[in-house]
């Protein structure tokens, strides 16, 4: 299947499973699923039926509220069936708000203190490292989520250890809860910290799959670790969720919102 | 008097542990001369990490590692290995169910001339109210020694309270250990002591006084904080109908307050505490800082005789 119809299929899934329950972090799912697809589809040594793979690749979703996105794309991978989508933070679910490792199949880290994720990722970098098993280790941090301290602690860490089996994406949408993060507490420039702290880094747009891929194989070749600089659009493919703006980081999204968004995602 | 520091009996063991298994790691955080792991890193360059002055990262990273199969043993000052990362320890570690062990070393008075930053008087009731977690606190050099290849099969997160230097031998080579139940050390039926920690050589002292004003007091050294050891403490207040209780920590949700929970749920009983009455630390000697926050063993007997009275 090509990749653009698998990312229409996430983005569906990721919609019809936060409107089963009404409300959710719909901008910050939406705006990382070309990322998402890229790495389940294209780039991860992985097998769904064997989802605890010695030496496999692993992706530590620091933003652990985009768990819903996650959950769509596992699920579209064969991790498990699509009606478990529609549990989505139903009591009881395998399928929390925020990933779960030991709740759900597949997730290879529980996240949603911001910023932990990531420092958890560098430290199974590390272990790959240490274990020689040739795997990589990708980590999608928010911009919300790089005001942290613990991202900094953790970006220098990786780059004083080479860790160049650790390709890490900024998914920069450019919002946070409380508003555009420029106005909030600033980031900018982005690039330049990353650089500053001994990364590689690229620049890329964090919705054209071309672009995401080649900045995957370029990580691949270098001798310390890599930050792709994703720029996204938050709520991406649903109109009337991106006009929300930041407000769309965690909103109502009903079942009569479905038919529309669907038609949008497909359109 | 034992002739080696804890931190040494901690090195020697943990450089068994990482000797046996391929998995073990051990992760500093500028403090491995302090806490006596430094020389590891000459032994296992590729397992004993560094990840400097980022307390916060280094239990991350441990996390990450135990993700991968290793079990990491972190370690810092009681107060930053606990207060400073308990979002990283409860979600991480513990929420995550990750395998990764935590030392604290300097605990509560024993920081003496780092003084009150450095002293962690409210590590045990920071940890505590963590689900899934064990605290333990080695009161002796051959209780910690026996205690680490337990603790390393225990698969789990568990925070261990360790005073780094020389310290008084309370146990023989003889004695056994078990991770979950208290160390009775002396029968007695007037009150019963339940102490941890440093204040467990103090209260061996209070006995000696205790006898002398014809009180038979009941010592149980509760290495182990959480999970308590209900039994052993409501089998002794069964018997003494009265309790002290002796910790190097503030007595709001340390020993006394650990104690107090199992009493107030079992078998009402009256139970005064001996600690530090909810003030900061200061700098000092613990000479000193045993006076300034009454944990001598004269302070214990006063407390007993005067528990025993509201029976």
């Amino acid at each position: 299947m090509d990749l653009t119809d698998t990312c229409k299929n996430i983005r569906e899934d990721t919609v019809r499973c936060i409107a089963s329950i009404g409300v959710g972090h719909i901008g910050g799912c939406l705006s990382m699923v070309e990322i998402l697809a890229t790495l389940y589809f294209k780039e991860m040594n992985i097998d769904p039926n064997n989802p605890k793979m010695e030496g496999r690749d692993r992706l530590i979703v620091s933003k652990g509220h985009a768990g819903p996105a996650v959950y769509a794309t596992l699920a579209n991978r064969g991790y498990f069936s699509k009606d478990l989508l529609l549990t989505l933070n139903q009591s009881g679910t395998a399928l929390p708000s925020h990933c779960d490792m030991n709740r759900t199949v597949g997730i290879d880290m529980t996240t949603g203190s911001l910023g932990q994720g990531f420092s958890c990722a560098v430290g199974a970098a590390l272990g790959s490292k240490i274990k020689k098993d040739g795997a990589y280790v990708y980590a999608i941090i928010g911009d919300g989520e790089s005001q942290e301290g613990q991202i900094w602690e953790a970006a220098m860490f990786a780059a004083s250890k080479k860790l160049n089996n650790l390709i890490a994406f900024t998914d920069y949408n450019g919002m946070q809860i409380d508003g555009m993060t420029e106005d909030v507490n600033g980031l900018e420039p982005l690039a330049d910290k990353w650089k500053g702290f001994g990364w590689n880094t690229y620049e890329v747009d964090g919705h054209d799959l071309d672009q995401l891929a080649t900045a995957i194989k370029n990580a691949k070749a270098q001798d310390k670790p890599t930050m792709i600089i994703a720029k996204t659009i938050k709520g991406k493919g649903v109109s009337f969720v991106e006009e929300k703006g930041f407000a769309n980081h965690n909103m109502p999204f009903k079942e009569e919102d479905l038919a529309k968004a669907i038609k949008e995602i497909r359109g | 008097m034992s002739k080696i520091e804890m931190r040494a009996v901690y090195a020697e063991e943990l450089k068994k542990l990482m000797q046996k298994d391929q998995n073990v790691v051990v992760i500093d955080a500028d403090l491995a001369k302090a806490n006596g792991t430094w020389a590891l890193r000459n032994d296992f360059p590729d397992r004993a990490i560094d990840v400097g002055v980022a307390e916060q990262n280094m239990m991350g990273i441990a996390a990450g590692l135990a993700s991968y199969g290793f079990k990491p043993y972190i370690n810092s000052f009681a107060p930053f290995s606990t207060r400073r990362i308990c979002d990283q320890i409860t979600l991480s570690g513990c929420y995550a169910k990750q395998n990764v062990k935590i030392i604290g070393s300097d605990p509560g008075i024993s920081a003496e001339l780092n003084g009150g930053t450095h002293m962690g008087l409210e590590d045990i009731g920071v940890i505590r109210s963590i689900p899934d977690i064990v605290i333990f606190e080695p009161v002796d050099t051959i209780q910690f020694r026996k205690a680490m290849p337990v603790i390393y099969d225990y698969d789990g997160v568990v925070y261990i309270r360790m005073f780094r230097k020389i310290i008084e031998d309370v146990f023989t080579e003889d004695y056994e250990f078990d991770l979950f139940k208290a160390d009775k050390i002396k029968d007695g039926k007037d009150v019963s002591i339940f102490a941890s920690g440093i204040m467990v050589q103090e209260s061996i002292r209070a006995l000696e006084i205790l006898k002398n004003e014809g009180v038979d007091a009941e010592l149980i050294n509760i290495h182990t904080i959480k999970p308590i050891d209900k039994d052993a403490i409501l089998q002794s207040v069964a018997k003494t109908k009265c309790a002290v209780t002796c910790e190097n920590h503030n007595i709001i949700g340390g020993l006394f307050s650990a104690v107090s929970e199992v009493l107030i749920q079992n078998a009402p009983t009256p139970v005064l505490p001996i600690g530090i009455n909810d003030t900061f630390g200061e700098v000092g000697k613990m000479p000193y800082l045993k006076n300034l926050y009454k944990l001598n063993a004269q302070d214990i007997v006063n407390k007993c005789l005067e528990v025993i009275k509201l029976k």
